[in-house]
């Protein structure tokens, strides 16, 4: 086999162009099939780690992807407000060990503000049971003080000290601005690759102070200035969501059944890891489409080195009817074919895999800034192995086709050449 | 005539060859004997069979009827791969033109049908690169051209070079397709002087197919495949 391997690489060294041309047909659908696959599972693994060892999220009555959505990932908005008293009496419930509350609805810059507590950056967790830490600065503990995540400092440059003011909604108009209570910079928060990043977070009272003048959803007018605002003394009357930490995770379906029949106020207590998983079953359709398409570019990528072997075949007669006198059998040259197209696709998959660490160094740090999803320089799992195997497989199998052609024409050609 | 003469080395026997598809034969020969050592000319025009002839002799195709023995041993009863592997070992072989793989160096040429002969292989004495240098330089190619790509060899240096391939590990038969058809007279001549010197140092048999009837003198016997082919006259 040794000389047979050694003639394939020759003769395909000879015709470089089009080999190389071949090779990088290979290789760029190994990069998009690789990195489809890349972005998939992490994107997957940067989804569930978003939020994690929260055993219930509480809302106001809703489908828990939508309670999911608004509460951890800031996207849409709380159906219904949920009263103070229920939180009261819930972070106090005797199988809780914790409890966030959350005050959602008004923005900075497009960058979603959050009203909370202590409790938040005490007991919020992600990743893999990470708590939440400081890149500068500390906690929010006057009225108007902020602090903003790491993505919400970096893209509006925004230091410890930075003034900020913030607007009512998602809409940063004008005239649904919080003018005369601009908050401060007291904190940034570091990296975490989840919403958090993009989140500024400010204490509950401030949530109410802004707000005064602003009760039926408008500016009335004569707002209160802020030193007004620091007088006064603020207890909040709704929160838009809390997150519950339980001291025993046996009780989790019970408190849930006891909220979820709450009979003072319409509740919603879901699990954020069901919840999650819903939510990505939703967006797996995308997935596989995703996959579906860049494992067309793989089949297209070996169709074209097909075409490229059976085109090869017809000018290089001569060379199979000069090996077949020099006692070459037909199955040397069926071998030299399969094996110049398993040399291809080898060296294809070696040249993809190379570019999409290349690619993924280049790519990595913008899409982290883009989309927040972390894409480690991590080695090859298992899985990509596996398709790794498979495309060279299907890449030998393919040689099968010009193989069994150059064995007939070598059978019927003998030592005639045709040209 | 079943039992081969030592001495006899290509014997055919009422041989025919039909190509698949055609009614009528495209070769018939009653009775062809070549015996060891000799030099045999075999002349004839375009269409009167020649290929078919070479292949039935080197074993791509076999008779449709009759015996076709090569050193002994039938090549009608062997398999397919059987007589692959008795050709590798046994028959070197020189084309028309366009005789080298163009991404071998001349080196590797010389020496590729070792690759597929283990026989031949066994024949050569010490290294093949050095056996191989040897045979080019008897065969006068310039020293200076073994490392040249055999592109840039000019065709007289590839029949050459050719005829090295053909005779390295010492195969008992040399078949030469009308090797000279594309040298000029000087060339052909010298190359055949050259050819027939190394066929006797290697104590082979040659055959020599040609059309052109000037080269006939310098050959032992001459067979008119026109006058041999009952089958005459078809393509």
């Amino acid at each position: 086999m040794t000389p047979t391997l050694s003639l394939a690489w020759k003769s395909v060294r000879n015709r470089k162009v089009t080999a190389i041309l071949t090779i990088l047909t290979v290789a760029i659908s190994v990069i998009l099939l690789l990195g489809v696959e890349r972005i998939r599972t992490q994107a997957k693994s940067s989804f569930a780690n978003t939020i994690s060892g929260t055993d219930l999220i509480v809302g106001g009555r809703s489908g828990q992807v939508n309670l999911l959505l608004y509460s951890v990932f800031r996207i849409g908005n709380a159906t219904n407000n949920i009263d103070w008293k229920s939180y009261q009496e819930f972070s106090q419930h005797r199988a809780v060990d914790w409890a966030i509350p959350i005050s959602l609805g008004d923005s900075h810059k497009g960058f979603r503000v959050m009203g909370t507590n202590h409790s938040y950056f005490e007991h919020y967790r992600y990743g893999q049971k990470q708590n939440l830490a400081f890149n500068q600065g500390k906690e929010f503990n006057g009225l108007f003080e902020a602090v903003i995540g790491a993505d919400v400092a970096r893209s509006l440059n925004y230091h410890i000290g930075s003034e900020m003011v913030i607007a009512h909604g998602i809409s940063d108009v004008g005239f649904s601005r919080h003018e005369n209570t601009p908050f401060k910079v007291v904190g940034i928060l570091a990296p975490t690759g989840t919403p958090v990043d993009k989140t500024v977070h400010v204490s509950l009272e401030a949530i109410e102070a802004i707000h005064v003048g602003w009760e039926s959803g408008a500016n009335l007018g004569n707002n209160p200035s802020a030193e007004q605002l620091l007088q006064m003394n603020f207890q909040p009357k709704q929160i838009t969501a809390m997150m519950l930490g339980l001291k025993s995770k046996i009780q989790t379906f019970a408190l849930q059944r006891q909220i979820n029949t709450y009979a003072k106020e319409p509740l919603s207590a879901i699990l954020p890891g069901v919840a999650l998983h819903e939510l990505w079953g939703m967006m797996s359709v995308a997935e596989q489409a995703l996959m579906a398409v860049s494992v067309f570019v793989v089949i297209a990528g070996l169709l074209g080195m097909l075409s490229s072997l059976l085109t090869s075949l017809q000018e290089r007669r001569r060379e199979m009817a000069i090996l077949r006198a020099m006692g070459a059998r037909p199955r040397h040259v069926f071998s030299l074919l399969i094996l110049e197209a398993s040399v291809l696709t080898f060296v294809g998959l070696i040249v993809g895999t190379i570019g999409l660490y290349a690619l993924l160094a280049v790519a990595a740090p913008i899409i982290q800034q883009q989309y927040g999803i972390d894409l480690q320089m991590i080695a090859l799992s298992q899985y990509e192995w596996l398709l790794l195997a498979a495309v060279q497989i299907a890449g030998t199998i393919i040689g099968f086709i010009p193989a069994f052609r150059a064995y007939k024409q070598s059978l019927s050609d003998g030592m005639t050449i045709r040209v | 005539m079943t039992k081969t003469d030592q001495s006899s080395v290509v014997e055919l026997t009422q041989v025919t060859f039909t190509w698949p598809g055609n009614d009528t034969p495209t070769l018939d020969i009653p009775s062809l004997v070549v015996t060891h050592g000799e030099h045999l000319f075999i002349k004839g025009p375009s269409g009167c069979g020649k290929s078919t002839l070479l292949g039935l002799l080197t074993g791509i195709n076999t008779a449709t009827s009759g015996q076709v023995s090569l050193l002994g041993e039938e090549l009608t009863k062997m398999s397919g791969s059987q007589r692959d592997k008795f050709r590798a070992n046994n028959i070197g072989y020189i084309f028309q033109q366009f005789n080298l793989l163009p991404y071998l160096s001349v080196i590797e040429n010389v020496t590729l049908p070792c690759q597929f002969a283990p026989q031949r292989k066994k024949q050569v004495e010490g290294d093949l690169t050095a056996k191989a240098t040897e045979l080019l330089e008897k065969l006068r190619l310039p020293s200076a051209l073994l490392n040249k790509p055999v592109t840039e060899l000019s065709i007289g240096q590839q029949q050459r070079v050719a005829a090295a391939r053909a005779l390295i590990g010492n195969p008992k038969v040399v078949i030469a397709d009308e090797p000279t058809s594309s040298l000029d007279f000087d060339n052909r001549s010298a190359f055949i002087e050259l050819l027939l010197e190394q066929v006797n140092q290697a104590n082979s048999t040659l055959l020599f197919v040609s059309h052109d009837p000037t080269l006939e003198p310098l050959f032992d016997r001459t067979i008119n495949l026109q006058q041999l082919n009952q089958a005459g006259g078809q393509l």
